[in-house]
């Protein structure tokens, strides 16, 4: 590495424009930071070397340049910005909503919004923030952040820990704020001292030459903000990785207990009880408001849970071993933590069919009493069930979440949520079996009105179930199978989440909004008093703010006969 | 309670007409001779005085209508874009004194109005909190949110006086036609509010019904349809007929009738603006400028990036992490691409890249300007747009 040696005998660094000690510009670096032009020196970096302006020749130079300009940096931000927004146009793929034509994607999109649609399926717009080259964007800003903060802070610090009292002179006035005084008392120049002491500058003397600095730690602002997003963007990597974030999800029925996912089966939850509350359509508060939506606005959703530790592994799944860990209430913004683990209240279910009872009648008898009657445990369903008086009804086909699709007939989950049956019946002494479907209540009830996901079908078990439909397969059948009754399970929804990474973001938060306020609302004001035969030369100079230091510089020097500065700005 | 309702309108009311007495005083303040000696001059303080007045009663509003529901007023499109325009006024009271800039007043409180009166075109009616509202990071986010953007608003008021007194309006330029666009859409906005609220008063209404994913819906018109819902049929009687029906690749709930509300609003704004011009007989940003040759281009540029300065980390503590910190306390996510979230982070963005090209590239004066004038539409568009037409976690009204 070339060094260059100023004439006040300190050695810089390569690439130096002005030298680290006693500030005299070196004259060949000029051109770097565009000085040659100007008569005022550029003091942004103190007219350090940095490594982006000194070196550009390898590979790794360019590179190096590429990302330490701020230009690059503000690109990046604003193609992350247009993508950012552009994948805002159309719902994400996890946002498809439940009552979509398909939640398949490739059928969603186009099906839902046509041409646009497709385009934005196709250029994969649907998981934009988790597809590769929007990943490479914000990678790639990261290593721009990096980059920056390095390429400018490490000489910055050096330039501000080497700088000296004593500067050159030509590096003084070419300072924005400068004054020249034939004629100072050392008096004078003590009460400007002591003055500026009182204003909290830290003063270095050296053979009489001064500076008065205060506010340095403003300029390490923007590096310390950096590092806090640096934190941020590492935290964001490190989340990828299983151990550090595990979410999962599990329903649990009224009374029911269940391993909780994801924890290796070291927790039980046990839901006593699932609450939704609903505001009153007569609160005098809301009756307007809810009159105007005109539908039920829920209050709360709850869920009374136990959780439980495992007992010894050995005897997994043995109840009695469980040790109670706790007692919870479990609604929206107050999930249950426990272990390290958190339970978030995220769905719920209210019409869940757990058992179904039918009767058989006579087709064209609605009056006369049942032939017999069954009832089907949809959670253990079997294929055929014989009534009392011989009657044999097979299930052919059984849909636990029954759709009408533009496709046909097809189950939307394996969830209990509409069942919808189609029986072979086979009554004694009869060769032929006749064909019935039976079922789809849900549908049923929504066409009366019901909206089904906040009312509880349970209290209406037995009407509800005349409602729905019963089709018999062919004109001729004798026998005609209808719903009785029906219990319903309630169930809760709960995400189950446990995150490492929290702790990394919080710091990340933290450093950034410390790096912003102190880069933002504090400045690096330094003032220089240049003994000169019997006066002095008076410069100043501030990252901001320069009215400011232009008061404290007035106030210092009020009574004496040194020369106010002049703004030497150069108008651009 | 009926009566506490009744206090709070009425002191919204009054802040509203306060606003815009104090907006003429800040008018006056250009004739204003004792202005020269001292910086804002009588009219000024009287200005200022009244604003302040009428942020006060704004704050009873606020306080009363709290007690009246039990929670913050912050959880609609009427009580939030109000508060909004709370913030804005706010933000403006303590920059003016800081920079006892009376021209800031003359655009920062009709902007302030014009958020009010666009809150009260939607439902004012008291709501229930639905359930994942109901927290105390309600406050602390929207609270800090809206401060933030008031704030950020201001560095907006700054720009366009900065643009208005600055760009050469002795031909026409791309310039002269961008600031006169940024104007034009002001105009749209007023439009929107002012027939929204005639219709309004006249409690106009005319049902639809129409197709939405196959089920059967129905809509409400409050103003005259000219854009029927997509093969949508009337069954009001006695109102207008439609025109013609809104193309089929416009989609969502409502999408009928928010595009006849644009319609509406590109007419009636049109018009004001055409009014104007032909009054004016030049560019309204042309007439504007002379009003402004007292306002030193330099102090405005200040104000400009001050307050962004000051509302940067405002925005990015309530808008960023407050609302990672509540998304995380409801859901066990504290960030998932929802739109607001996104459209947070691209003003979030888009005000870092300001601050970079202002501190390390030297962009002032009127490249600073316009950036503020387009992180205000980034602002408005997360407000509006991305709640009215962008489905997701905020969509309110």
């Amino acid at each position: 590495m070339k060094h260059i040696k100023c004439e006040c005998g300190h050695v810089n660094p390569e690439g130096t424009v002005l030298c680290e000690a006693c500030g005299k510009p070196i004259e060949q670096n000029q051109h770097i930071d565009g000085n040659d032009k100007k008569k005022l020196l550029n003091m942004r970096y103190e007219g350090s070397a940095r490594r982006s302006t000194t070196f550009n020749k390898t590979i790794v130079d360019k590179v190096w340049n590429f990302f330490s300009s701020v230009k690059v940096a503000v690109w990046l931000i604003v193609i992350a910005l247009i993508a950012s927004g552009i994948g805002t146009i159309l719902p994400l793929e996890q946002y498809i909503p439940a009552d979509a034509i398909s939640r398949d994607p490739a059928i969603f999109y186009p099906e839902t919004y046509g041409l646009f649609g497709k385009i934005f399926y196709q250029l994969g717009f649907h998981n934009l923030y988790s597809s590769w080259w929007y990943l490479i964007l914000i990678a790639l800003i990261g290593v721009s952040l990096v980059i920056c903060s390095i390429d400018r802070f490490v000489p910055l610090y050096r330039a501000l820990k080497l700088q000296k009292a004593k500067r050159h002179e030509s590096f003084i006035n070419r300072q924005r704020l400068y004054s020249e005084t034939p004629n100072v008392t050392a008096e004078e120049v003590l009460t400007v001292k002591e003055r500026l002491a009182k204003k909290r500058y830290r003063l270095k003397e050296e053979d009489n030459h001064i500076v008065a600095e205060k506010g340095r730690f403003s300029r390490w602002g923007p590096y310390v903000n950096h590092i806090g997003l640096i934190i941020i963007l590492v935290a964001a990597l490190i989340r990828t990785i299983p151990f550090f974030y595990m979410s999962d999800y599990v329903w649990v029925r009224e009374g029911e207990m269940r391993v909780v996912p994801g924890t290796n089966g070291e927790y039980y939850i046990e839901n006593h009880e699932f609450i939704l509350d609903t505001y009153a359509e007569d609160d005098e508060r809301f009756k307007d408001a809810i009159a105007k939506q005109g539908m039920i606005i829920p209050s709360n959703f709850q869920t009374n849970a136990t959780i439980y530790k495992a007992g010894d592994a050995e005897v997994l799944g043995a109840e009695e071993d469980h040790e109670k860990i706790g007692d919870f209430q479990i609604s929206m913004n107050k999930p249950a933590k426990f272990g390290g683990y958190t339970l978030y209240q995220q769905g719920y279910q209210l019409n869940e069919f757990s058992k179904m009872t039918f009767k058989v009648y006579e087709m064209n008898d609605p009056e006369a009493e049942a032939l017999g009657e069954f009832t089907i445990d949809l959670f253990d369903l079997k294929s055929e069930y014989e009534l009392e008086n011989g009657i044999i009804v097979e299930v052919s086909e059984y849909y636990p979440d029954y759709s009408l699709a533009e496709n046909g007939v097809t189950s939307k989950t394996n969830e209990s949520n509409n069942p919808a049956f189609i029986f072979n019946l086979q009554s004694p002494g009869n060769e032929n079996t006749e064909t019935s479907f039976v079922g789809d209540v849900i549908g049923s009830a929504e066409k009366l009105g019901i909206d089904t996901s906040v009312v509880e079908l349970k209290p209406m078990a037995n009407v509800i179930g005349t409602f729905a439909a019963t089709v018999p397969g062919s004109e001729e059948n004798q026998f005609k199978i209808l719903i009785d009754s029906i219990q319903f399970d309630r169930k809760s929804g709960l995400s189950v989440k446990r995150d490492y990474t929290l702790p990394f973001f919080v710091i990340g938060a933290i450093i950034f909004m410390i790096g912003v306020i102190q880069g933002m609302y504090w400045q690096h004001r330094r003032v220089w008093i240049h003994p000169k035969k019997n006066g002095i030369l008076l410069a100043g100079h501030t990252n901001k703010n320069w009215f400011g230091l232009k008061k404290d510089i007035e106030k210092a020097i009020e009574g004496t006969s040194i020369k106010m500065v002049e703004d030497q700005k150069e108008d651009e | 309670m009926q009566s506490l309702i009744e206090t709070s309108s009425t002191m919204l009311f009054t802040a509203f007409i306060l606003y815009l007495v104090a907006t003429f005083f800040f008018g006056f303040t250009i004739k204003d001779k004792t202005s020269k000696n001292k910086k804002s001059g009588i009219t000024g303080k009287l200005a200022i005085t009244l604003t302040i007045i009428g942020l006060i009663a704004q704050i009873v509003y606020f306080i009363t209508r709290w007690m009246a529901s039990g929670h913050a007023p912050v959880s609609n499109m009427f009580e939030f874009v109000t508060f909004l325009g709370m913030c804005l006024v706010l933000a403006f009271i303590i920059l003016w004194f800081i920079y006892k800039l009376n021209m800031l007043g003359l655009f920062a409180l009709p902007i302030a109005m014009i958020f009010i009166a666009y809150a009260s075109v939607f439902p004012t009616e008291i709501a229930p909190l639905v359930p994942s509202l109901k927290s105390h990071w309600l406050y602390i986010h929207v609270t800090t949110v809206a401060l933030g953007s008031g704030i950020l608003f201001i560095s907006f008021v700054a720009g366009l006086i900065y643009l208005i007194r600055e760009v050469d309006q002795k031909e026409k330029t791309k310039r002269t036609t961008s600031l006169e666009g940024v104007l034009y859409i002001i105009f749209l906005i007023i439009g929107f509010v002012v027939i929204s609220s005639v219709f309004g008063a006249l409690n106009y209404n005319a049902t639809f019904e129409y197709d939405l994913n196959g089920k059967t819906t129905q809509t409400e018109y409050h103003l005259p349809a000219i854009a029927a819902p997509f093969e949508g049929a009337l069954l009001t009687d006695n109102v207008m007929e439609p025109w013609f029906d809104t193309p089929e690749w416009m989609h969502g709930a409502d999408a009928g009738r928010k595009f006849n509300s644009v319609i509406w609003s590109f007419i009636i704004g049109t018009l004001l603006y055409a009014l104007a011009r032909l009054v004016l007989r030049k560019r309204i940003s042309a007439a504007m400028q002379p009003l402004l040759k007292n306002v030193k281009p330099d102090l405005v540029d200040e104000i400009n990036y001050r307050s962004v300065a000051i509302g940067f980390p405002v925005f990015t503590l309530g808008g960023l992490i407050f609302a990672s910190i509540w998304a995380q306390e409801a859901w066990g996510r504290f960030w998932g691409w929802d739109p607001k979230e996104v459209w947070a982070l691209i003003t979030w963005f888009f005000y870092a890249a300001y601050l970079h090209l202002r501190l390390s590239r030297g962009w002032h004066g009127e490249k600073s300007a316009w950036l503020a004038v387009i992180g205000f539409g980034i602002i408005l568009f997360n407000l509006i747009v991305v709640n009215l037409v962008l489905a997701g976690l905020h969509s309110y009204a």
